[in-house]
């Protein structure tokens, strides 16, 4: 069984049409690895006999010749998407037993290009949060371990994803990220996440947070099954106005073209106090990589950098006011029965969201009411115009930007924190993306003194995901990461 | 800009939480904490900056007037709390 899991996912597609293994025999393996990692906690549901069936229609095409981009590869989904009659629930209360009858259309994609769902991933309540740790079912859990063994979040919000690629119970998982939500957690578990260029990846059928911010991407062992995963992906899609019709390129073809003659920026502000030395290291490590392997390391300045982390606490709690507006306890979800309907919806919504969610809520409904609007929502949006204008500058004379993907390594499950805005600080590095738009990838580089892995984060021109998987793949590449979790299926304990 | 238990209050409210009493008191410390962090903002000078709601450079697609979907009562009441004859069933509140 573990040989199975030993083959990524480009190998398996290979195995899988030359026949030397079938699809049924790949997701047996697979849900055999979830049932023996099930302490980790990163599948909400395992959806057994739907992947079995799924698997043994994949066979039947690989039989008749016609097999799609994934074909009987089998991916865990964050439990954010909606996935026709199967639980989709945001990890939150107030959704509890909700099934759509509808099918998002990212999974739509993945299973159309002969994909099989394993089941549903953990993830922080409607994806707010960094450690995975805001989650109606508990935290999910990382499956690598420092030297005092103690349980570390997975990161968050896509945490379940990530645990369970880099705990190999999934081959390949989708996330989503508002300001760092996929690239964190790839980070912190030592695997390959994505987050495309806004408008990429269809919005349609995930459960919205903050509708300007959100987007969806692949999480993957390596760089070349990140490039598979996402070419099925990505789509045009009329049921998201702000999906893009500019052509996707070729992803595949991008992976061995090399950074020769690239400009790679390195942003003089992406260091923080208490960011840990050993980040560092690895960020000037990332840079001599690159310039080994022919590319031109330029010095870059993106100097309303730290204004960046205040302007989204603001624009995404409002946004997700808004948008979690519709639990209501009226069409579907949990409800709270009242005498009156506005005391049923306070009751419904009090019940229904976790404190994490109800502070967001909070924060978003007073940046948005009467008096305060122009003093912070105005304010936020002004700021995020300037940060979109550094990105703009600097990419006139580089190509991509390299910076450290987190300031610090995976931290203890139930850190005690009293200031939330600790936490918000582990999306430092990650959150510029999200609100200039732009295509961000992070890729394991190394481990810390204590074992755990670090990531090295990539970002890119608005829709060039090619340049970003060129530069990704040097990196690799370079990295030459091999190093495997404590917690594994098919080895380790 | 700092919040009181009375703003909590009001928020709440308005975001159609019910929120105790006993919790207005450190909810308004906690969003006073992210707030006092926020205003870190005001450093910049933005008087001249226009606001950035979305990266989207599209405008937006206008689709043919056409009915796509419909018909789909189950669907839309398969998971619904309360239904009578095929509607929402809510708390009286018209007298």
């Amino acid at each position: 069984m573990s040989d199975l899991l030993d083959l990524n996912a480009v190998e398996a597609r290979k195995a899988l049409i030359k026949k030397s293994i079938s699809a049924v025999e790949l997701t047996t393996a697979y849900l055999g690895a979830a049932e023996a990692t099930a302490g980790l906690n990163n599948y909400v549901n395992l959806t057994a006999e739907h992947a079995l069936s799924m698997a043994a229609e994949s066979d039947k095409r690989i039989n008749e010749g016609a097999p799609g981009l994934l074909e009987g590869l089998p991916i865990g989904v964050k439990d954010l998407f909606c996935t026709k009659g199967v639980t989709s629930t945001a990890c939150s209360n107030i959704l509890r037993g909700f099934v759509p009858p509808y099918e998002s259309t990212v999974t739509s994609n993945l299973w159309n290009a002969g994909g099989v769902m394993l089941g549903k991933l953990n993830c922080d309540e409607f994806a707010m949060g960094s450690g995975n740790e805001t989650s109606v079912y508990g935290p999910a859990i990382n499956p690598w371990q420092g030297s005092d063994k103690v349980d570390l979040v997975p990161g968050g919000s896509s945490g379940g994803s990530a645990s369970a690629v880099a705990a190999r119970s999934a081959l390949m998982a989708t996330g989503t990220d508002t300001g760092g939500s996929i690239r964190q957690p790839a980070a912190f578990c030592g695997v390959v996440g994505l987050k495309p260029t806004y408008g990429r990846c269809s919005r349609w059928g995930i459960v919205a947070f903050a509708s300007s911010l959100d987007q969806a991407g692949p999480f993957t062992r390596n760089v070349a099954d990140n490039a598979l995963m996402m070419s099925a992906m990505a789509s045009y899609d009329l049921k998201d106005s702000t999906s893009t019709k500019i052509p996707l390129q070729d992803l595949m073809g991008a992976l061995d073209r090399g950074v020769k003659g690239l400009k790679i920026g390195v942003p003089r502000e992406y260091v923080m106090d208490g960011m840990d030395n050993e980040v560092v290291n690895l960020w000037e490590q990332g840079q001599a990589w690159l310039r080994e392997a022919g590319a031109e390391l330029v010095d870059v300045s993106l100097p309303h950098t730290k204004y960046a982390l205040p302007a989204y606490y603001i624009i995404a709690p409002a946004e997700a006011s808004s948008n979690l507006a519709r639990y209501d306890g009226v069409r579907y979800g949990t409800r709270v029965d009242a005498d009156t309907l506005d005391g049923m919806y306070e009751a419904t919504r009090a019940a229904g969201f976790g404190d994490e969610v109800q502070r967001r809520i909070m924060i978003g409904t007073y940046v948005l009411s009467a008096g305060y609007y122009d003093a912070y929502y105005l304010k936020a949006q002004k700021v995020r115009r300037l940060i979109k204008d550094d990105f703009d500058t600097v990419y006139q004379t580089v190509d991509a930007i390299l910076t450290p993907a987190t300031p610090s390594a995976a931290f203890p499950v139930g850190r005690k924190i009293d200031d939330p805005v600790t936490n918000f600080l582990n999306d430092v590095f990650t959150v510029p993306a999200n609100l200039a738009g732009l295509p961000g990838i992070v890729v394991p580089g190394g481990l810390t003194s204590n074992g755990l892995p670090l990531g090295l984060q990539v970002l890119g021109r608005p829709f060039d995901e090619a340049g970003l998987y060129r530069v990704a793949a040097v990196l690799e590449d370079a990295a030459g990461f091999t190093f495997k979790a404590a917690r594994i299926a098919g080895g380790g304990s | 800009m700092a919040v009181d238990k009375t703003i909590v209050a009001k928020i709440a409210r308005l975001a159609r939480i019910n929120v105790p009493d006993e919790r207005l008191e450190p909810l308004a410390a906690e969003l006073n904490g992210i707030l006092n962090w926020i205003a870190e903002l005001d450093e910049l000078k933005t008087d001249h900056v226009a606001p950035l709601a979305s990266v989207t450079d599209h405008a937006l697609p206008m689709r043919d007037d056409v009915v796509t979907d419909g018909n789909c009562l189950d669907d839309i009441l398969s998971n619904v709390p309360e239904s009578a004859s095929g509607f929402f069933v809510v708390p009286k509140v018209v007298e």
